[in-house]
């Protein structure tokens, strides 16, 4: 990696970073309705996965999608003005929160019903392996997935028919607010993944380097054809599973611990330490991502709501 | 410069939020993401985070007050910042109000004032349309198809004068084209109805001997129970609006259901005809809470439980002992109760329990081959029902005249309560049970 | 014209969609291999391979839900389901996925995908595997339901779905695919959301589809004998319902009775009644009867379950009532 995909990463974290921040302001304000659900504190797991895709690549994901969105290449600007339902959102104001997508960008979306879109996943898999596109489909979802039967639904097929897929369990050890030890059979997930007879991993979420590495391994043996593979990652959300999380199923102190792990501050401790950037460098890529968070919301609150024509012109294709 | 802090939105469908407890009294530092208060929603207690460091100059709300969405609840200021105006809420806290709005609290008799009248005003009678539709009928009881209407409409044809030969007595396109072409509108005579032929009574032995000198009169304080029957009965008569629905059930099914059971039965045990009366109008009232029902001075109340009234003749006078839910109690259960109840009281040894509680009555006056009788109702109940005798009279079945056993009974029920209309079904209801009479036993 | 079965359009349908097109393949339980549960992909596992013709497993919401996601790439599957009673088990994906993508992000996501489903009673199947829950797919905005009752429009229809955009269930009826009936020769199409009169009458308008548009042209024939001229609408699609034919059709006859397999509550009959009342209020002579199911889970036992079904004798006295 050069000094500028370094930037680059850590610009990416920062601007997920202010951008949630932001949300819940707007969200406390009343100008963001529905659900909403934070990426703070794993950051660095769809940071680091997705700078390791292609451009053919396809990267879907559940509701917790604003960070992806970003990672995939989507504009705070178009980020934030759906966030507000606006026309300029990038699903025209239709989808909000939890429903975000580009399909240009091959960022096949927000998924809100849990593990429903792992089929789906896997159809886009199918669709590479059917047209003979060498690319790989990075399906991302959280621990509370694995539990549902789309999951082993999914990963039965995908391992049946070979497709090119690589399945990312983020494990950020609740499942809105019940952990991983009282909803799953087994607390390693990635053992799951032993049952369908599929290579699986694990890697330490907080560390976007890491991902990074971890993640291009694993894309480049897809690509090759080593048909799916299953990776754990370890990480944490440091707010609530949305707004309005009473939090009471678990301690501060244990929030405070992993918020010691600020994936941020290790990443800007490691770049130091690396020499691949200075204070001041990294600085400044913060403020310029703190820019682009106050530009997205001033251009969000200006562009224009969407016309009653989006809704009625968009329920078929072919009326 | 000063920030105002808005009660948050903290879930998706949150509309208020009452502010528990401020953790930070006014005049105390506070930096950005500090928590500032604990408020509590309809799903949880959540913190109060201050979007903005400095001083909480001002605290807007009181703690116990509910708080909508958006709302101002503090300002934050520099330190030494002066506040020029700050915003109002307009809100107080449930229960501890504060001294200066005591006295708005208790002048407002306006507000009761307009309660009031919007309350007389709701109770006062709907004004009636003022112009009829042309082809509205007059009661609005006419039946006619959307399309005869507008037929009848298109051609200025007074729907009241002619005679529908639909369904129901529908008028329809038929119909209408008929009257406007001046063809007689087809009458349908009502069916004549049948009187049965009701079996001779034996002659009674006569009390005294022609020829022996006619007794004086005799006179007999009035018995309490007797006293009691009377006045509630005038109090029933003339304050309850009673109306009455006669229907007659084909009850040779239920006759030689009965006979079947009878014969297995020792003759302690045997089923009435009432029993059976008694199980079918249970059913039925359990798909008619409204005649299962009683008058409050206030309301109507549709009982839960379905408890039958049986009237049991007495030397002494009239008693309703009471089969609760008889809805849920096999056919020989009632039976047996009914026979214990009804055992007691004529001996004098009713309990409470025998005669209290019940939602509806039964008259049963079959036993004394009465073709038909009207029953009072027994207040607060909503309605009553008088069964006759099972007899054997002439009916047309298929066009032809043949002998069937009915059996009539008559419903008495409270206007105020219920009207013709759902009394009828009632009683339409009531049929699928005494005709069918295997359903009582399922 | 040629006089082919049920099964053998829906056959020839596929076979020249996916000659036609090498984005159009199969995918489903059995439709390999096995040639198909009611033999109508027979000899495509030959012809087309094992690709283009993909047994999955018994997994239905990985089957819609996998042929979603490949539509999204611009595949056009066909994903069979053995019968619309396993619908249940992928519902999630064919009313909150396939029926809500496209207008969920803002038009960008395009599912031109077909699920092909059998459905109805009668075969002694037990009440699990006998079902018709055409009006609960119907119900939701986003998906397409279409449901034909003769050969010639099946492979219309089917043809039609497999070239449009949007995801589509076409539900075919298990006692239908003997059927025989006139096919067009070469290519053609039957257009999707398109009622039409499959029997011209006055006196009273039958709206019916499927299996049950075999019903009623018996009927119809019955009441013929004895002057009563019935007009036969045939629904074709339920979703989007094309009401026009049925319409101008009340407006001659004034009266309607409405046959469907399905059970009466919330039904197609229901939904065809309240819009012939919504919309030709001022024709209505008589009310709309319904003719449908007997509403219990249909029993295994032959005769109790012809009982349960909508028959010749149901659609006749009905009509005689409304008449």
């Amino acid at each position: 990696m050069e000094k500028s995909d370094y930037l680059n990463l850590y610009h990416q974290m920062v601007v997920i970073r202010r951008l949630e921040e932001r949300a819940a302001e707007l969200y406390q304000q009343g100008k963001i309705g529905g659900f909403l659900h934070l990426y703070i504190g794993q950051e660095a797991v769809s940071t680091g996965l997705i700078s390791a895709r292609r451009p053919e690549d396809r990267v879907i994901t559940a509701y917790r999608d604003h960070g992806v969105a970003i990672n995939c290449g989507l504009s705070a600007k178009e980020v934030v003005a759906e966030l507000l339902g606006k026309a300029t959102g990038c699903s025209q104001g239709m989808g909000g929160s939890m429903h975000m997508a580009d399909v240009k960008k091959n960022y096949w979306g927000g998924h809100a019903i849990v593990g429903a879109h792992l089929p789906i996943a896997a159809g886009l898999a199918l669709g590479d392996l059917y047209q003979n596109q060498k690319a790989v489909t990075l399906c991302m979802f959280g621990d509370g997935a694995t539990n549902i039967g789309y999951f082993h639904e999914a990963l039965n097929l995908s391992k049946v028919w070979n497709l090119p897929i690589l399945w990312v369990c983020e494990n950020n050890q609740y499942g809105m607010g019940t952990s991983v030890e009282r909803a799953s059979a087994v607390s390693e997930i990635r053992q799951k993944a032993d049952g369908f007879g599929m290579k699986n991993y694990q890697v330490d979420g907080m560390d976007v380097l890491k991902v990074r590495e971890m993640a291009d391994k694993l894309f480049q043996e897809i690509r090759a054809g080593s048909g799916p593979q299953f990776l754990e990652v370890d990480t944490y959300r440091f707010r609530g599973h949305s707004m309005g999380d009473p939090e009471r199923y678990r301690s501060s102190d244990e929030v405070h611990r992993w918020q010691e792990n600020d994936p941020i501050g290790i990443f800007h401790k490691k770049l130091v330490e690396m020499k691949a950037a200075g204070d001041a460098e990294l600085n400044h890529q913060a403020d310029l991502a703190e820019q682009e968070i106050i530009e997205a919301v001033v251009f969000a609150e200006a562009s224009p709501e969407p016309t009653v024509d989006v809704v009625f012109s968009n329920v078929y294709v072919e009326n | 410069m000063a920030e105002i802090v808005a009660m948050p939105k903290l879930g998706f469908d949150m509309a208020e939020g009452t502010l528990v407890r401020w953790v930070i009294a006014e005049g105390g530092e506070v930096t950005k993401g500090a928590v500032l208060a604990e408020i509590e929603t309809d799903k949880a207690t959540v913190e109060v985070e201050s979007s903005a460091g400095g001083i909480l100059y001002r605290q807007l709300v009181a703690e116990g007050t509910a708080v909508p969405v958006g709302t101002p609840i503090a300002v934050i200021a520099a330190p030494g910042e002066e506040v020029k105006d700050l915003p109002e809420t307009g809100l107080e806290a449930e229960g501890a109000v504060p001294v200066a709005a005591v006295e708005e609290k208790k002048a407002p008799d306006e507000k009761t004032g307009a309660a009031e009248s919007a309350g007389q005003k709701a109770e006062a009678p709907e004004v009636p349309a003022a112009q009829p539709a042309q082809v509205a009928p007059e009661g609005g009881a006419l039946r006619a198809s959307p399309l005869a209407r507008r037929i009848a409409q298109e051609n200025n044809l007074n729907l009241n004068q002619v005679t529908g030969t639909g369904p129901s007595g529908r008028i329809t396109r038929k119909d209408v084209e008929k009257a406007l072409l001046g063809a007689p509108a087809v009458v349908t005579p009502a069916a004549a109805p049948l009187r049965p032929v009701t079996a001779a009574a034996t002659l009674p032995a006569p009390s005294w001997e022609p020829g022996a000198p006619v007794p004086a009169d005799e006179r007999q304080p009035i018995a309490k129970l007797r006293s009691i029957i009377g006045r509630r009965m005038v109090e029933s008569k003339q304050q309850v609006p009673h109306f009455y629905i006669t229907s007659a059930y084909d009850v040779a099914p239920l006759m030689e259901l009965r006979k079947q059971i009878n014969l297995q039965l020792p003759e302690e045990s045997k089923l009435s005809v009432n029993d059976f009366i008694i199980k079918a109008a249970a059913l039925t009232l359990r798909q008619f809470p409204n005649i299962n029902a009683s008058l409050t001075d206030k309301e109507i109340v549709r009982h839960g439980h379905v408890n039958i009234g049986v009237a049991v003749a007495m030397d002494s006078g009239l008693m309703t002992v009471v089969c609760k839910d008889a809805d849920q109690k096999p056919l020989r259960t009632i039976s047996q109760e009914v026979r214990d109840m009804a055992v007691r009281a004529r001996a004098g040894k009713v309990r409470p329990d025998d005669i209290e509680g019940s939602t509806f009555s039964i008259s049963n006056l079959g036993m004394f081959d009465v073709e038909h009788f009207v029953a009072i109702i027994n207040p607060p109940e909503a309605a009553i029902l008088a069964v006759g005798s099972a007899q054997n009279v002439p009916v047309v079945i298929d066009g032809e005249v043949k002998v069937g056993m009915r059996m009539k009974a008559t419903l008495s029920a409270d206007h105020r309560i219920t009207d013709g209309a759902e009394a009828a079904r009632f009683m339409q209801a009531l049929a699928g049970f005494i005709e069918n009479p295997l359903r009582l036993m399922l | 014209m040629a006089r082919i079965t049920m099964r053998e359009a829906i056959s020839q349908a596929l076979w020249e969609e996916m000659e036609r097109d090498p984005k159009v393949f199969i995918m489903g339980e059995e439709v390999g291999l096995w040639g198909g549960t009611y033999a109508v992909t027979k000899g495509f596992y030959d012809h087309f391979g094992a690709d283009r013709v993909r047994d999955t497993p018994i997994a239905e919401a990985a089957i819609i839900g996998g042929a979603i996601g490949a539509a999204l790439t611009g595949l056009r599957p066909v994903a069979e389901l053995m019968t619309i009673n396993f619908a249940f088990s992928a519902f999630d994906h064919i009313v909150n996925q396939a029926a809500k993508m496209h207008m969920m992000f803002g038009g960008q996501m395009v599912l031109p995908l077909v699920i092909r489903a059998v459905g109805g009673g009668g075969r002694q199947l037990g009440a699990t595997h006998s079902q018709t829950p055409d009006a609960i797919f119907a119900h939701f905005p986003g998906l397409k339901v279409v449901a034909p009752g003769t050969p010639a429009d099946a492979k219309g229809l089917l043809k039609a779905a497999i070239r449009s955009q949007d995801p589509l269930l076409f539900i075919e009826h298990a006692t239908l695919y003997q059927t025989r009936g006139e096919v067009p020769e070469g290519d053609y199409i039957v257009p999707i959301g398109k009622s039409t009169v499959a029997r011209p009458g006055k006196d009273v308008t039958i709206v019916t589809y499927s299996k049950m548009l075999e019903i009623s042209l018996k009927a119809a024939e019955t009441l013929a004998k004895e002057g009563i001229e019935a007009e036969i609408v045939d629904l074709r699609s339920l979703r989007p319902l094309d009401m026009d034919p049925v319409i101008e059709s009340f407006k001659k006859t004034n009266r309607a009775v409405v046959v469907e397999e399905g059970w009466k509550s919330f039904g197609i009959g229901s939904e065809i009644a309240a819009r012939i009342y919504e919309e030709a209020f001022d024709y209505v002579d008589a009310p709309v009867k319904r003719v449908a199911q007997t509403e219990v889970p249909l029993p295994y036992n032959h005769t109790l379950e012809q009982m349960m079904l909508p028959k010749v004798e149901d659609v006749i006295s009905a009509v005689k009532e409304v008449l």
